[in-house]
């Protein structure tokens, strides 16, 4: 590896770092400042000699410097902490529900692949017929509707007008049909714009008039050439909308009853269960930088100029 | 001058008001190193290295050079405008590490420029007047010696050409009213980096003769960056050829062009246009 | 709630080539609509012409005029305390309509600034702003916003610090990127020579040749900003009764899905078809500003 290579990569390695300490320390802040947990947990009427005892005992007594080294030493080795609500691990009830929203986002990545990718591939290479027209629209419309929304009026027709399918809760693999159409939209639509953004910008590179001149059929063309060119931008969005549909499935979640990380977090703010609340933060921020770092190491073995 | 009566220049360029009065050299720069980082890889770049150069008041120098050895570089760090450098810059005297900021604003508009792209040397969202308006709110006891309908017509452009936005202006008249932004300013220097190689062929020697006719007018000195001998032998009195950030050879046109003593000058000779032009005259 | 997610890579989509002169007049069409929709809801509660807004428990969960059982006296329906939903329609359209725009300002205000600064002066300031755009991509921003919800409660104050904090990075990264192209440009250095002051270069010249980038990608914030409080909204933690948005009537449509579904059907459509307009104007806005396509 080449000393300019290293300084790149450690440069990447250091901004990330950045990234997770400022998140880090934000949601550090955001509990202190969320004022007396001993209220929420013992409630307003309790004696003052019971709340210090527990002050004491969530260690709220100790100099703020020393609760945030402990708080990143926790962080660091996987503990983050009691949940005031459930009396349990915040790591465990993350790994809980984790399993939920991984099917979820899964499937809805699955099939937001399989049917963004083609509809950008129909719009480059019949770019400005109404093909190219229909398929951008279609795609901007997905990244312009309330996507929960679109749950509802799926619940609506599918669940309570027809009644083919479950409107809610998990289960049978017929549970997830819905959910996961739901959860695909976003990711969908914008896999198309960006497969057809960079296949046209491929598409009108001279060398594909050349490979086209020397006989190379259109589809060979297009498939080996154009897509290679797409293949890699597709791919860092599916892992990065993988990180943010982990962490921000909430709305979803909430319209399918979906027992994942979402609802656990939309608990946790209604009953200003703080430390969990900012477990859930923490541990998104930690799955983004991860992913961030998979999208960096991705790229680096695609292309060795990085960029 | 034939050029000028050929072109029909007006005469009255002659009264403009500033002439040469002390013997400071108007540049001085004494082992100028220039770095520039990569962005990428953040490793540096020396694009100056250890360059002097002395512009007497009046005086006329070029510096040549292939392209990317530092000329653009060299003339922007070395008059305070571009990338900071180390070594010692003084202009008019006084020594730019040393000057305080009030004093560096007062002391820039003493060096103008003029650059090979007139459309990008204007913001393309001020018509011409309201450039010149605010030049003047930014200076206005140094603009207020002519208007600026005479200005043009000193740089041979049309008043109405005052309400026109940069683009829709032709390259040679945009270089124009660059020029007439750096005359406004009544410069001791005027650096014009490679100002004719943007335009048409047709429009660089009256472009060129504008330059001349301004330095035999207001004395001011040139720093005349330019790829072309032929303009360089007729405009400059000094030579400094770059090589690889390095000034590997300077001295009085005629003596460089005629015996030039260094390999990669005679090299440059052969290569460079005007060339050809040498021979003939 | 994948819509509330700022994409880490929202270069702006490479628009379709040759649009470039078209962008402009159907940058107009596009904007037509929009201006009649925002002075319609605005206008519209003046005129006398819409029902009455209070509650009629005689009347409840009563469907649009078009279908069976519906009336014009109810054109929308009705809630399941018989209100009207036409009038709800209006005035909660009023607030998504200011929200976009206010959700916007906030955004693109401090973005702008932070990026023009990182980008004239270079050095420190833009390592550090550069750290903190960097952070705000690389983040589930998204889920801290919550969590400071959590913490201040649901208000119109913190949901537009929500959406400034999660909007301005994008702003910001465009900015900086077009600013460091700006400052090379030779006119910079020519005012320099003149004595102008950085200040003024950075907001007479540099910011005025940025706007035509600035309003467009503001523009596309509208959108984000209306779908990040109607989902905020939705699930009760942006705006909450008393006040109304379209985001608000969702989330009191979703109680009543198997009942009366047109509650959530209509407010939904109408930020579907804000979004969606707003989205193809900057869209075409950004054609018409790109830096490659300008060069006039
Ligand atoms: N901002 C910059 N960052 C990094 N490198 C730079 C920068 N500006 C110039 N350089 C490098 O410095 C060297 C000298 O550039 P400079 O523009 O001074 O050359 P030049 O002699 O003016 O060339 P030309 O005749 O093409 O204008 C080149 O190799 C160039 O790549
Ligand atoms: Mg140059």
């Amino acid at each position: 590896m080449k000393a300019s290579t290293v300084r790149r990569v450690g440069g990447r390695l250091a901004s990330l770092f950045a990234s997770l300490l400022i998140a880090l320390s934000l949601a550090f802040l955001l509990g202190r400042l969320s004022g007396d947990p001993t209220a929420t947990i013992l409630g307003p009427m309790a004696p003052p000699e019971q709340r210090e005892a527990l002050r004491h005992q969530l260690g709220l007594d100790l100099p703020v410097v020393v609760q945030y080294l402990d708080y990143l030493k926790g962080v660091f080795t996987g503990d983050l902490g009691q949940s005031l609500q459930f009396y349990q691990s915040n790591t465990s009830m993350i790994a809980d529900r984790l399993p939920y929203t991984l099917q979820l986002v899964g499937a809805g990545m699955a099939l937001a692949l399989l049917v963004g990718v083609p509809l950008g591939v129909l719009a480059a290479t019949r770019e400005g017929t109404w093909w190219d027209r229909g398929a951008s629209t279609l795609a901007l419309l997905g990244q312009s509707v309330p996507v929960f929304w679109f749950g509802m009026m799926l619940v609506v027709l599918f669940a309570v007008k027809l009644g083919w399918l479950p409107a809610g809760q998990s289960g049978s693999p017929r549970h997830l049909i819905l959910p996961a159409l739901t959860m695909s939209v976003y990711p969908m639509a914008h896999i198309a714009r960006l497969t057809r953004a960079s296949m046209s910008d491929a598409l009108a590179e001279p060398y594909i008039d050349s490979a086209r001149a020397r006989g190379i059929s259109t589809r060979r063309v297009v498939w080996r050439h154009a897509f290679t060119n797409a293949m890699m931008p597709i791919l860092t969005i599916v892992v990065l909308q993988t990180g943010i549909l982990l962490s921000g499935a909430v709305a979803v979640e909430y319209v399918y009853s979906w027992p994942g990380l979402g609802q656990l977090a939309l608990q946790a703010i209604q009953f200003r269960d703080f430390p969990l609340v900012q477990a859930i933060v923490v541990f998104g921020a930690l799955v983004f930088v991860l992913l961030n770092l998979l999208v960096d190491v991705l790229h680096s073995i695609v292309d060795p100029r990085v960029r | 001058m034939s050029e000028v009566t050929e072109t029909g220049v007006p005469g009255d360029l002659a009264r403009h008001p500033r002439t040469p009065e002390s013997d400071t050299p108007v540049l001085e720069v004494d082992d100028l190193v220039v770095e520039h980082r990569d962005g990428g890889t953040g490793t540096l770049f020396r694009a100056v290295d250890q360059v002097s150069l002395r512009i007497a008041a009046g005086e006329s120098v070029a510096v040549v050079g292939e392209s990317g050895s530092g000329k653009t570089t060299l003339a922007m760090a070395a008059t305070g405008l571009g990338p900071r450098g180390r070594g010692d810059i003084r202009l008019l005297g006084h020594s730019l590490s040393a000057v305080s900021r009030t004093q560096l604003r007062r002391l820039r508009p003493e060096v103008q420029v003029v650059f090979q792209d007139p459309h990008g040397s204007l913001d393309p969202r001020q018509s011409v007047r309201s450039g010149l308006r605010e030049l003047r709110a930014l200076q206005p006891e140094r603009t207020s010696w002519i208007d600026d309908a005479d200005l043009l017509g000193r740089v041979r452009l049309a008043p109405d050409l005052l309400d026109r936005y940069p683009h829709q202006l032709s390259g040679g008249q945009a270089q124009r009213v660059c020029i007439a932004r750096a005359l406004l300013m009544r410069p001791r220097l005027i650096v014009a980096d490679e100002p004719t190689s943007g335009l048409d062929v047709s429009v660089q020697a009256d472009v060129l003769a504008l330059l001349r006719q301004i330095r035999a007018t207001t004395g001011a000195a040139l720093l005349m960056i330019s790829h072309d001998l032929a303009v360089v032998r007729s405009l400059c009195d000094v030579v400094h050829v770059m090589y690889r950030g390095r000034v590997v050879e300077a001295g009085p046109c005629d003596r460089v062009f005629g015996t030039p003593e260094n390999d990669y000058t005679r090299e440059l000779l052969a290569a460079m246009p005007g060339a050809r032009w040498r021979s003939r005259r | 709630m994948s819509q509330l997610e700022l994409d880490p890579v929202t270069a702006p989509v490479s628009p379709p080539r040759r649009a470039g002169r078209r962008a402009r007049t159907s940058a107009f069409w596009l904007a037509l609509p929009l201006a009649v929709a925002a002075v319609a809801v605005f206008v519209l509660p003046l005129t006398g012409l819409l029902p009455d807004g209070g509650q009629n428990l005689d009347a409840t969960r009563q469907p649009p005029a078009f279908l069976a059982g519906g009336s014009w006296a109810h054109p929308l329906g009705t809630d399941k305390l018989g209100q009207d939903l036409l009038t709800q329609f209006v005035s909660a359209g009023r607030l998504t309509i200011v929200i976009g725009l206010v959700g916007a300002l906030v955004a693109i205000g401090p973005g702008t600034l932070l990026g023009l600064l990182a980008g004239y002066f270079r050095g420190w300031v833009d390592r550090v702003i550069s750290i903190l755009i960097d952070a705000q991509l690389a983040l589930p921003f998204i889920l801290v916003a919550l969590a400071i919800i959590a913490n201040r409660g649901s208000s119109l104050p913190v949901l537009f610090l929500v959406l400034a904090l999660t909007g301005w990075a994008v702003c910001a990264r465009v900015t900086r990127a077009a600013t460091l192209a700006i400052r090379e440009r030779q006119f910079v250095v020519g005012l320099r020579a003149a004595g102008a002051s950085e200040p003024r270069i950075v907001f007479r010249h540099i910011l005025p040749n940025l706007a035509g980038t600035i309003v467009a990608l503001g523009t596309l914030q509208v959108g984000t900003a209306i779908l990040v409080e109607s989902a905020l909204s939705f699930l009760g933690l942006g705006v909450v009764p008393p006040m109304n948005s379209w985001g608000s009537m969702l989330a009191s449509g979703q109680d009543e899905l198997s009942q009366a579904w047109w509650i959530a059907f209509f407010p939904g459509l109408a930020i579907t078809v804000l979004v969606l307009l707003v989205n193809l104007l900057g869209d075409a806005l950004l054609t018409h500003h790109d830096p490659r396509k300008r060069r006039r």
